[in-house]
């Protein structure tokens, strides 16, 4: 940017020492985790950063140690969001079509009512989805968990869904259904593979968020096998394994390196969109 | 002469009793659905809508009436009758008796629209015309479908039943199956606010809460922007390989890390303590002390969002137009006052509608204060909330530790109704925003 011009040297090195000290405060956690899930023992406490004896045991345990199991969590929580991304994008691309492209009676309060809906957290209502669960006999099944994060998903990527359908030519549509294409087909064959990167969005969204939920996910599952990673890993920390942090940190790693490469790969795509969002309105 | 003002009756006289046409229509459907589709003719349909209209007389509508007179009672025999079943079901049975209702409506205004449509298509005799406008009408509401069905029950019914529970008496004493709970009307609200310990619990709890959401938006957003700022410097050298290790807090599972600080921050173990002491510093009570602990989620909270705010920034700074800036150099405008008069303002006219929803976010982020402070530390006299505690993590304690389903509902009604206000006021700002189109 061209006011930056102004900036002295000596500006310069203070930003340099800021910056560093920013990184350093950002980096220092990660490494620590890291070191903690080489260690020997269990506890927290590390005179060194360094772990003097370095050992993969915590990375073994967690796969042979039968007391945690930790790869159904794994399984579950990949098994939960894909599901319910799945369900997020399939329900949303119709929804979104739907209000984006027809014009019926009820389509505005329609709208509204999605905007006030998506500004209440779904942990809001933890007792009544108990409830209902329960008299669904759907209490302790992923199934369950499923449904609620699709549903919850709804009001927010449906907006997501309907702007970016809103941003494609109506002209395409009508030059299909001159050509005989029907509404079905204007959909799945013209709509569709262009909105395929809000799509994308919506997934990754609805993937993420049940993934890092941990408040419904604690609520509805019960039994240790049917956990996800939200509410085993924090199990480990929290004395019913024994307050084991150096396993904690084994498996911490494990399940955040997958996030962070996705996260990292895609990260230019959500975040332009974010800012178009912002900047266009 | 004498022509165009003969047709010119005509058609009034025409229209005039096809309009009759059109209410005889739609007042048969009222009185039997299909009704009014065999009179226009349309058979199939005419004979489905009956044949939907017996069905639900036969089947739904005895088991919605039982559903709504046990809404009403919510179970006489106790023992027998089971309180939040029969709550669940009247409320499922509003939902379900509500949208039958829109669709036999639906019905009649089907059956006015085609009869009408009938008299103005029997000039050109299009007999499939009223079958393709019913089934352009439709498409809509069947791709809508299976999304209106899950938000009804996962969305809307949920939070329908959380609202009624705060006009109950359900707690750990009125608790079914062995016991019932009834009606009671505004009573838990006016205990919230008249019991001394509950309101002060709540007043305190609420302020808190108020607190949080302010600091760790306004946190995130300052640090965010400041980094953002200085990253913009095209001088500064290895900036893409600052800007990635930067964005690590955002990539990785957010309850990984407040659960890693969880340990960082440990009185007597954690490293950051260890350096303090290190340092010739006494070691801070994180959690022990109801302050630190706030100090604590404050600077958790910007660790873990302020990667955000710094990207969005970024994206921002990059849009504002480069003449603004050059009409203010040569306007002899300095670097303090070009930030204060231009990239502030455009900054936080576009960020609005972010922070308001960073704002409502904050107020409810449960998982942060749940798995880094647990609420905690505990204070003396107040009502299973600790110093930490928000409203949405002191409802989750009422309701999963002291059983008070009925106060927790109640409390969660007090925080619909801010959430509200800012939904409606962010609705408002959006679609100014969307209109005035500052940026183009």
């Amino acid at each position: 940017m061209r006011r930056m011009k102004a900036v002295s040297p000596l500006g310069l090195g203070f930003t340099y020492v800021f910056l560093l000290s920013v990184v350093a405060a950002v980096v220092f956690p990660i490494l620590w985790i890291l070191a903690c899930s080489f260690r020997s023992g269990s506890s927290l406490y590390s005179p060194t950063l360094i772990p003097r004896q370095v050992t993969v045991e915590n990375y073994v345990n967690l796969f042979t140690n039968p007391r945690f199991p930790f790869p159904h969590w794994a399984w579950n929580s990949l098994k939960v969001c894909g599901a319910s991304a799945l369900g997020a994008v399939v329900i949303t691309a119709f929804t979104g079509y739907a209000f984006s492209r027809f014009r019926f009676p009820g389509r505005r309060s329609g709208l509204m009512g999605l905007l006030v809906l998506q500004m209440f957290p779904g942990s809001m209502a933890m007792v009544a989805i108990y409830v209902l669960l329960n008299a669904l006999n759907l209490l302790d099944t992923h199934l369950g968990l499923i449904l609620v994060y699709t549903g919850g998903a709804i009001p927010f990527s449906m907006w997501l869904a309907k702007g970016y359908i809103d941003a494609i030519p109506r002209s395409l549509d009508e030059a299909a259904l001159i050509d005989g294409a029907n509404t079905w087909q204007v959909f799945w064959q013209i709509v569709m593979p262009l909105a395929r990167p809000i799509l994308a969005v919506i997934a990754l969204l609805n993937f993420i968020g049940p993934f890092n939920d941990y408040l419904l996910a604690r609520i509805v599952l019960t039994s240790d096998v049917n956990k996800t990673l939200a509410v085993g890993l924090r199990d480990f920390v929290t004395g019913q394994y024994d307050k084991n942090w150096t396993q904690f940190a084994a498996g911490s790693l494990l399940t955040s390196i997958p996030i962070m490469v996705l996260f990292l790969l895609l990260q230019k795509h959500f975040i332009s969109g974010l800012v178009k969002g912002a900047t266009k309105g | 002469m004498r022509e165009p003002s003969r047709v010119g009756l005509g058609i009034a006289r025409s229209r005039e009793s096809s309009r009759r046409r059109a209410w005889f229509a739609s007042a048969l459907s009222i009185v039997y659905m299909g009704l009014g589709q065999l009179y226009n003719g349309e058979l199939a349909k005419g004979f489905l809508f009956a044949l939907y209209h017996t069905v639900i007389l036969t089947f739904a509508v005895p088991r919605l009436l039982r559903a709504l007179e046990g809404l009403v009672t919510l179970g006489t025999m106790e023992g027998k009758d089971n309180s939040v079943f029969l709550l669940a079901q009247g409320l499922l049975g509003v939902i379900v008796g509500g949208s039958l209702l829109v669709f036999y409506v639906l019905g009649a205004v089907d059956a006015f629209v085609v009869a009408r449509n009938k008299a103005a298509y029997q000039a050109t005799r299009s007999s499939r015309a009223p079958a393709r406008t019913f089934r352009a009408a439709a498409s809509p509401y069947i791709c809508l479908l299976p999304a209106l069905i899950l938000v009804a029950l996962t969305v809307v019914f949920p939070l329908l039943f959380g609202m009624s529970l705060a006009f109950t008496s359900y707690d750990l004493y009125n608790s079914p199956p062995a016991r019932l709970f009834q009606w009671v009307g505004l009573l838990n609200f006016k205990e919230i606010f008249q019991i001394k310990s509950w309101r002060g619990t709540f007043a305190s709890v609420l302020n808190w809460t108020v607190v949080w959401a302010i600091l760790s938006t306004f946190t995130c957003f300052a640090f965010g922007l400041l980094l953002a700022i200085l990253l913009n410097n095209p001088k500064l050298r290895f900036r893409a390989v600052i800007r990635t290790i930067l964005i690590l807090p955002w990539a990785i599972p957010g309850f990984i890390s407040t659960l890693m600080w969880g340990g960082l921050l440990n009185t007597s173990f954690g490293p950051v303590n260890l350096f303090l002491q290190r340092l010739g510093l006494q070691a801070i009570p994180w959690f022990q002390e109801v302050f630190w602990s706030r100090v604590a989620l404050v600077l958790v909270n910007l660790w873990l969002g302020f990667p955000f705010a710094m990207t969005f920034c970024t994206g921002l700074l990059q849009s504002i137009p480069e003449e603004l800036y050059d009409a203010a150099e040569v306007d002899g405008a300095t670097p303090w006052t070009r930030f204060a008069y231009i990239t502030l303002p455009m900054i936080l006219y576009a960020a609005a509608p972010i922070l308001v929803m960073q704002f409502a976010g904050n107020f409810n982020s449960f998982g942060l204060i749940y798995l880094l402070t647990g609420g905690g530390p505990p204070v003396f006299g107040r009502r299973g909330a600790g110093g930490t505690d928000i409203l949405i993590s002191w409802i989750f304690k009422m309701t999963f530790d002291l059983f008070k389903y009925n106060y927790a509902a109640a409390v969660s009604v007090l925080i619909y109704i801010p959430i509200a206000i800012i939904s409606i006021f962010n609705l408002r700002s959006t679609r100014a925003f969307r209109e005035e189109g500052m940026m183009g």
